[in-house]
């Protein structure tokens, strides 16, 4: 059944800032937050979406998992082990269990290399395969996999001579290589042309349910993340604030933000087009040197109340179904939420307002 | 809405001279502009979307070169003018663009002031007060404070220079602004402040948008009339109600890209998308150019060259499925 195959606790990154002579003669420190205490736990076979706006950490969370970078602090457990500190051949394991898709296919393959030398390329630094028909055998059979066919046009070619889509499914087997039970996809559709969007996405969920992959799904668009994701976790500065079933985080979300995010959804509807849209959010995203005291959206929360930037950073508090929210103010949320959507009123939110 | 036409197009070719041969990445277009309307334009990649909006300022990329056709403003075809009288009378004065990744058309060494006064001192005899008034009453138009001016690029967000290149596109009082994928850079927040922004200037200064983008679900939000173009054509265009309303876009490849688009507050299964990629437009299919990719097409299509018709008021569509001969 379920077994968790990845748990993060309280997983931390901090970049350390350049300092200034001034501020190294006085010793001080500064430290760009990426991510501030994140902690989860993701089930085999499932696929785990991460969404959240530019700079709020996903990415970085994304290169924890995959030990590209050192974790500051937390504890991260992959089949029951600890993983967080490990080295040489441990790492190298980790590595080949968990494998990256990038979001640019562009730059993340070798323009000189043909496919076939992209794909080869993993077997040799791991050493997997007896000799070079063995692993020519088993490239072919990948690529049939991800539907580059037939494999002999496909082998030969340079990364310029593919389509986007083509080139994310090379991506995509590549990292297939190694037989890895996790996969990182950081925004791997993102780049793609509309119309080829859902064949790369519905491509990736049929080789999760043949080979028994875990997806962990890194985006900012909540449309594809409700139609990929089994879980949704918001990230906001470094922290998460609210999780839960993709659906019910997308249809009854409780944190200002996640409203404010599906707010600014645009959907193809007609009748919308001179009306302004309602995004409930004040100003831009603040530095992550300088997070915010207290609860870390408050300056651009509309509900906000001094308890809020004066106590404790709230904490994921479960509010029944696996739906957690980091809110002080997620019942009150809640009961304006209900009403609106019983009496069909809009959640009583302001215009987004323009100053920078 | 008898509203004045600002911008004809009539029958527009812009080829590209490659080593392959002659790339017709817009092949015949015609349509027409209305005042303070915006009109969208979407397309896979490769479609043509972009060269278009380049050809609407004179202004193709090498090896492009347009090869016939009349971008006819206020009745007189922009083509038919020298380099300088555009440069003085078309370009920037009555029809400006906000470049694909504006934010990085800003100069990282210069201040925003400096960059703006250019564009002004060539355009306008100015003092520097009237310079200083106009950039100023430009920027909080857009909202951004005065000292924005004082800033190099580096230190505005992404939003932030977003804002202050249409504000440049803006600040000679254009007719028409080109806004080719203004959005797609920026995060979903910003994008939603930056359309509401778009909406805003609409219909306080009366100026017509392009509104060039691949995303179905912003031209929703923003467009009065949408334009769908595939393979250098016009596949359909359309008001916004023809196109999104319950009856349905008409043309297949619309219907395709609308289903392939994700709603947010829909569960979907599976998500369509459409098999293949855009033809190669040195060597097009003949007949419709949608019909190797089209799940409704006809013998006919294959073989005969299809024309834009109009089968209601103010939509037109490219396909023989919708007409009876």
């Amino acid at each position: 059944m379920t077994e968790p195959i990845l748990v993060a606790e309280n997983l931390t990154k901090w970049f350390p800032v350049k300092r200034t002579l001034t501020q190294i003669t006085r010793g001080e420190r500064t430290w760009v937050r990426a991510v501030d205490g994140v902690s989860f736990s993701i089930n085999k076979g499932e696929i785990f979406g991460l969404v959240g706006e530019s700079g709020c950490g996903k990415t970085t969370t994304g290169k924890l998992i995959m030990k590209l970078l050192d974790i500051t602090d937390g504890r991260l457990h992959m089949h029951g082990d600890d993983v967080t500190h490990i080295q040489g051949a441990r790492l190298a394991k980790h590595r080949r269990e968990v494998q990256m898709i990038f979001q640019d296919p562009y730059s993340s393959m070798n323009p000189r290399f043909t496919v076939r030398d992209v794909l080869m390329e993993p077997l040799e630094i791991h050493k997997v395969g007896q000799n070079l028909q063995e692993r020519e055998v088993w490239v072919r059979e990948i690529l049939n996999e991800v539907k580059l066919s037939p494999p002999d046009e496909f082998l030969v070619r340079h990364p310029h001579m593919l389509s986007g889509g083509q080139r994310q499914r090379a991506a995509t087997a590549r990292t297939l290589m190694l037989n890895p039970s996790v996969i990182v996809a950081d925004e791997p559709v993102s780049m793609i042309d509309l119309s080829t969007r859902a064949e790369i996405l519905s491509m990736m969920r049929q080789l999760q349910r043949e080979l028994g992959l875990t997806y962990v799904y890194i985006t900012h668009d909540l449309s594809t993340a409700r139609y990929f994701v089994d879980r949704l976790a918001v990230m906001y500065l470094g922290k998460i604030v609210e999780m839960g079933p993709a659906g019910v985080v997308i249809d009854r979300c409780l944190h200002p933000y996640t409203q404010a995010l599906i707010g600014a959804v645009c959907e193809p509807k007609s009748g919308r087009v001179n009306q302004i849209k309602d995004v409930p959010i004040k100003g831009e995203i603040p530095a992550a040197t300088n997070i915010p005291p207290g609860c870390r959206f408050h300056p651009r929360c509309l509900f906000s109340v001094p308890e809020c930037w004066e106590e404790v950073e709230p904490t994921l508090v479960d509010v029944g179904g696996g739906h957690m929210v980091a809110c002080r103010r997620h019942e009150d949320i809640e009961k304006r939420g209900a009403a609106a959507r019983t009496s069909d009123a809009s959640l009583g939110v302001r215009r987004s307002s323009f100053e920078a | 809405m008898a509203k004045e036409r600002v911008l004809e197009v009539r029958d527009l070719e812009l080829h590209y001279f490659t080593r392959k041969g002659v790339v017709r990445a817009v092949d015949k277009i015609s349509f027409d502009l209305r005042q303070s309307e915006t009109l969208g334009v979407v397309g896979e990649s490769g479609c043509g979307k972009t060269t278009m909006g380049t050809a609407l300022l004179n202004m193709p990329t090498p090896p492009g070169r347009i090869v016939g056709g009349q971008i006819l403003l206020d009745g007189h075809d922009v083509l038919k003018l020298s380099e300088t009288e555009i440069r003085r009378r078309v370009r920037w004065e009555t029809i400006s663009m906000v470049f694909q990744g504006a934010m990085n058309c800003l100069t990282p060494v210069y201040t925003i002031k400096k960059q703006m006064k250019e564009t002004l001192r060539q355009h306008r005899e100015m003092s520097r007060q009237e310079m200083d008034a106009r950039m100023k009453k430009y920027l909080n138009l857009v909202g951004l404070s005065d000292d924005v001016l004082r800033r190099y690029p580096h230190e505005l967000s992404g939003g932030m220079k977003q804002r202050v290149v249409i504000a440049m596109a803006l600040f000679l009082e254009p007719k028409v602004v080109i806004c080719d994928e203004p959005t797609t850079a920026l995060d979903v927040v910003v994008q939603a402040q930056v359309i509401n922004l778009l909406k805003d200037l609409k219909d306080e200064l009366q100026v017509s948008f392009i509104f060039i983008t691949h995303d179905l679900s912003i031209e929703a939000e923003v467009s009065d009339r949408i334009m769908i173009m595939y393979a250098g054509r016009i596949a359909e265009i359309g008001t916004n109600e023809q196109i999104y309303g319950p009856q349905g876009p008409a043309h297949p490849y619309t219907q395709r890209l609308l289903a392939a688009t994700p709603r947010l507050h829909e569960e979907v299964a599976e998500l369509a998308f459409i098999p293949g990629t855009p033809p190669d437009l040195v060597a097009p299919p003949t007949g419709c150019r949608f019909h190797p990719r089209c799940h409704v097409v006809m013998e006919r299509c294959s073989r005969d060259d299809v024309g834009l018709r109009e089968i209601e008021p103010d939509h037109l569509v490219a396909c023989w499925r919708c007409f009876n001969d």
